[in-house]
């Protein structure tokens, strides 16, 4: 029987469970021996003129071996947007050299014997700032009245979607309701900060150890920073403690730890604190929206529109280009008659905006889910069943969403039934109705979103594609090389029980590598759930062919025609038909003749995983206290490899969207000071604040790749954070109450039931 | 300052700096490295080991705090052999990790809080961990583990017995 679609444990976990994942901090390795730390000095201000550094305080100071300001690495890049219609006069250097632009940006360099030695050295780096009104609301940064780089002439980076919209959009409607959506930003938090360690060899080659989503793109990104030839850089990928999108490429940073090791030719390490993860590592989201919608009373919803001032922070970075994600997801899961969206990205004088768990798209579901429910109610039918007048049919031929998308199959209908019905939607309806009626403190919330999204998108240029070598050895294990990059997805087990179907090895003798770029040059790393459709494929394709290679080789071996061969999984053999001793295994053929074959699996295109979630909360109406009593989630990702990964993925992801729609939020005060830049004072999610999940199983198969599967990293995020969020406002629609933005605090939430009951929806 | 700490078993004097943590005594000196460090603010339990038998923020506690005392780590969980504690086993089985770097703490924390109660509800799983934190598995699987270890653990193969865990003080 094959194991694919089998609960298979992680063969990774004992490590993990025992002597610990050795991440980058943990790293001993001889190359290393005599490394010397990097400490940044960072702007304690959010937007101020440099008119100078003095150092020579921190000279003098125990163990300082060395500081270095912009002054000193003149040998960089100048980093720009990443793509030509960003605005190119947007420019940064590695280390901040006239202008800082927020707090936490890296200032200068302090090299000390000890890492401990360095933040109170990096403390007496005297800067002379000369401040600059910050800019924080995105309203004020798009007025353009300060301006972050003068030079840019304008502090949008770039905009997406049509320059002039459709003014009769919404002509043939009956009702039109409109509003502000503020999509907050939120900080991706990996439990393991960032980090990193360099040496420069004799050979004038670079190894950086460096905890990364693809060795690969963190090798271009470095080597470009450093203005070296990517084949001078090798990055190793270490054990790496989550990442959620923010740990794709290489920051400044991180080339400056290389740059540090090349000017002292010694090796350097680096860690940051948590409070510099909050304030350095990129944040996600960040989106205002406008959304409008209108339709008819009997619940078809004829015109849809969203509007997205998205917020780049101080640089535009991978968040700047993330609203052209959203636009792509506008319509979602609906047959909208019209629909149009436009976006502006503006820089602001925060933390630059990357890619966070979703990454564009949990932003377009919330937009257009929140609409529906805003509809919904001004025409006062039930959400669910607005939601079934205007879901797109079933669908198995791929098509156009109308703005670039091309959906593989759906059948959204279907998904948002088996959801409501897992729910018991008609009782918990029924009970919200007598709750009320009783004049219950606690009220009940029912939240229901829809969604489809976008995942394997691939690289800019291209179909989307993987790589993968597999190699038999004749001891009978195997060894894979693949050009993902997991960091807690399970690939090490995924991988080889895919190749174990295939060749017969035991899951347990394979051994999965990764993240070593001179042992695996080509690969897109993990991100956009995209690793099993296009790396779990390209291993499903290695091992097919590297059995028509052995098959030829048995062929031989046994003296008797390729086509007379079997082979034989529980033996991992080949066998010759009716001739029960004549067998050769793969570890006897990999033992006169190296066993290998590299394949490279290309996809027709991007895949479209949809689902619906509903969420059920208790919102105690004298206090604003919000309590997520169940999360129900039915997600359709294709076929499904190991449940015990899938629904290990589901429950993260719906985590981290319940935080986002319940308590997590990056907060600036008006002069850019960041209020949430510890654990002590970002509302991370704890145990306590989530129910259990309620998983509901669906699988349509994609034909996109022969294992039939769509990615799964991301469903969680983009699926719960309306469902919460919609849940919340659901509670209180009785008081009157039409939206509440997130996070849905115990004060925002109060905040909205006194002013509903003032008359203020 | 010299202090002399039982680790997983064994004692070892050291000579050490007043302001060392505990967290770093074990990972420098005694180089065990499975304990991480997540925050500056004793909030997110990466870092958690037992102490006599109760389970403490290692980055709370300074080395010299811990002096004449017993550390128990993650490392000592597992038998000579490989064999995994019941805790651990738990964890496996209900894919309780996944990028790993909570899960020293977690366990350690699990561990503390079943040989304080043995038979948890959910909710007071829940609380028990409130400040453990981890970003990969929303906490589902987590609270799963937990609660299988306590039922293993009910079913005779007692935390408390097994190899490495030392009685409380
Ligand atoms: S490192 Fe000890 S609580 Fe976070
Ligand atoms: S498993 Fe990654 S933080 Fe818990």
């Amino acid at each position: 029987m094959s194991i694919l679609g089998t609960r298979v444990l992680r063969t990774e976990d004992p490590k993990f469970m025992t002597t610990g994942g050795v991440y980058t901090e943990d790293l001993v390795d001889e190359r290393l021996t005599g490394a010397v730390y990097v400490t940044f000095a960072r702007s304690p201000i959010a937007h101020a003129r440099i008119n100078g550094i003095d150092t020579s305080a921190v000279r003098d100071s125990d163990g300082v071996l060395a500081v270095f300001t912009a002054a000193d690495v003149t040998d960089t890049a100048t980093l720009r947007g990443m793509t030509r219609d960003i605005n190119q006069e947007m420019t940064q250097t590695l280390l901040a050299s006239d202008t800082v632009r927020y707090v936490g940006e890296p200032v200068a360099i302090v090299v000390t014997e000890q890492a401990y030695q360095g933040e109170d050295a990096a403390d007496l780096i005297d800067v002379d700032y000369d401040p600059l009104p910050a800019v924080i609301d995105l309203h004020d940064a798009e007025s353009d009245k300060t301006l972050l780089f003068p030079e840019a002439g304008s502090n949008t980076a770039v905009r997406y979607g049509p320059p002039q919209l459709d003014e009769h959009l919404f002509d043939d409607c009956e009702v039109v309701v409109s509003r502000e959506i503020v999509n907050q930003r939120v900080a991706p938090a990996p439990m393991e900060s960032r980090s990193a360690a360099a040496v420069w060899g004799e050979d004038g080659r670079l190894v950086a150890w460096i905890p990364n989503q693809g060795a690969q793109g963190t090798r271009a990104a470095l080597a470009a920073m450093l203005k070296v030839s990517p084949d001078k850089v090798r990055i190793i990928t270490p054990d790496v403690g989550g990442a959620f999108g923010a740990k794709f490429g290489a920051d400044p940073e991180h080339a400056l730890v290389a740059w540090t090791a090349r000017r002292l030719g010694r090796p350097v390490r680096w860690s940051e604190t948590r409070y510099e993860n909050l304030m350095g590592m990129t944040h996600g989201r960040g989106q205002l929206q406008t959304v409008t919608i209108g339709g008819r009373r009997d619940g078809t919803v004829l015109a849809y529109r969203l509007e997205v001032l998205q917020d780049c922070g101080g640089y535009p970075r991978i968040g700047t280009l993330l609203p052209s994600l959203t636009l792509l997801m506008t319509p979602g899961t609906y047959a909208f008659a019209k629909v149009e969206s436009a976006a502006r990205s503006v820089v602001t004088t925060t933390t630059p905006m990357g890619a966070y768990r979703g990454a564009g798209r949990p932003e377009a579901t919330a937009a257009v889910e929140r609409a529906m429910d805003l509809f919904a109610a001004e025409i006062g039918m039930d959400p669910a069943e607005v939601r079934r007048r205007n879901l797109l049919p079933a669908f198995t031929e791929p098509r156009n969403n109308g703005f670039g998308a091309l959906y593989d199959s759906g059948d959204y209908a279907t998904a948002l039934d088996r959801a409501l019905e897992a729910a018991g939607y008609g009782r918990l309806r029924a009970e919200q109705v007598e709750r009320r009626a009783r004049g219950d403190v606690k009220a009940l919330g029912i939240g229901i979103a829809c969604y489809v999204e976008i995942t394997g998108a691939g690289a800019e240029s291209g179909d989307p594609h993987e790589n993968a070598t597999v190699e038999v050895h004749p001891d009978g294990s195997a060894t894979i090389l693949t050009g993902t990059s997991p960091h807690g997805q399970g690939h090490g087990t995924a991988w080889a029980m895919l190749a174990s179907d295939e060749l017969g090895i035991p899951v347990e003798r394979i051994t999965v590598r990764h993240g070593d770029t001179d042992l695996i040059p080509e690969g897109g790393g993990t991100g956009g759930s995209r690793s099993l459709q296009q790396g779990g494929a390209a291993v499903r394709q290695a091992s097919q062919e590297l059995l028509e290679v052995a098959r030829d080789r048995a062929a031989d071996e046994l003296e008797v025609d390729a086509r007379d061969l079997r082979f034989d999984v529980d033996r991992s053999a080949f066998t010759v038909a009716g001739v029960q001793q004549a067998a050769v295994s793969l570890a006897d053929l990999a033992g006169k003749e190296r066993l290998f074959v590299r394949a490279v699996f290309t996809a027709p295109g991007a895949t479209f995983p949809f689902g619906a979630h509903v969420a059920v909360v208790e919102v105690d109406t004298e206090t604003g206290k919000v309590e997520l009593s169940r999360l129900i989630a039915v997600d359709d990702a294709g076929t499904i490899l190991n449940p015990l990964l899938a629904d290990g993925q589901r429950h993260g992801g719906i985590a981290q969207g319940a935080a986002q729609a319940l308590l997590e939020e990056v907060v600036y005060d008006a002069d850019g000071n960041p209020l949430t830049a510890s654990f002590a004072d970002y509302p991370f999610l704890s145990a306590t604040e989530v129910p259990s999940f309620e998983l509901v199983d669906m699988q349509t198969p994609t034909t996109y790749n022969p294992l039939g599967a769509k990615g799964i990293g991301e469903a969680g995020t983009i699926g719960a954070t309306p469902a919460v969020q919609n849940a919340v406002v659901d509670a209180v629609s009785h008081l009157g109450v039409r939206h509440i933005d997130m996070p849905t605090s115990p004060q925002t939430v109060w905040r909205a039931i006194v002013s509903a009951s003032e008359g203020n929806a | 300052m010299q202090i002399t700490i039982t680790v997983n078993g064994q004692s070892q004097t050291d000579d050490v700096e007043p302001r060392l943590l505990l967290v770093h005594y074990l990972r420098e000196w005694r180089d065990l490295r499975a304990a991480n460090i997540g925050c500056d603010t004793t909030s997110c339990g990466a870092c958690t080991v037992l102490l006599d038998g109760q389970s403490v923020k290692s980055c709370t506690v300074l080395a010299v705090q811990a002096d004449g005392h017993a550390v128990q780590t993650v490392e000592s969980l597992a038998a000579d052999d490989g064999e995994l504690h019941p805790v651990q086993q738990a964890f496996r089985q209900e894919h309780g990790l996944q990028c790993g770097f909570c899960t020293p703490g977690m366990i350690m924390a699990t561990v503390g809080l079943l040989s304080e109660n043995p038979a948890p509800t959910e909710r007071e799983v829940r609380e028990a961990l409130e400040g453990n934190y981890c970003r990969c598995t929303g906490y589902h699987n987590i609270v799963r583990a937990v609660l299988a270890a306590a039922d293993a653990g009910s079913d005779g193969a007692d935390a408390e017995a097994a190899p490495g865990i030392g009685g409380r003080a």
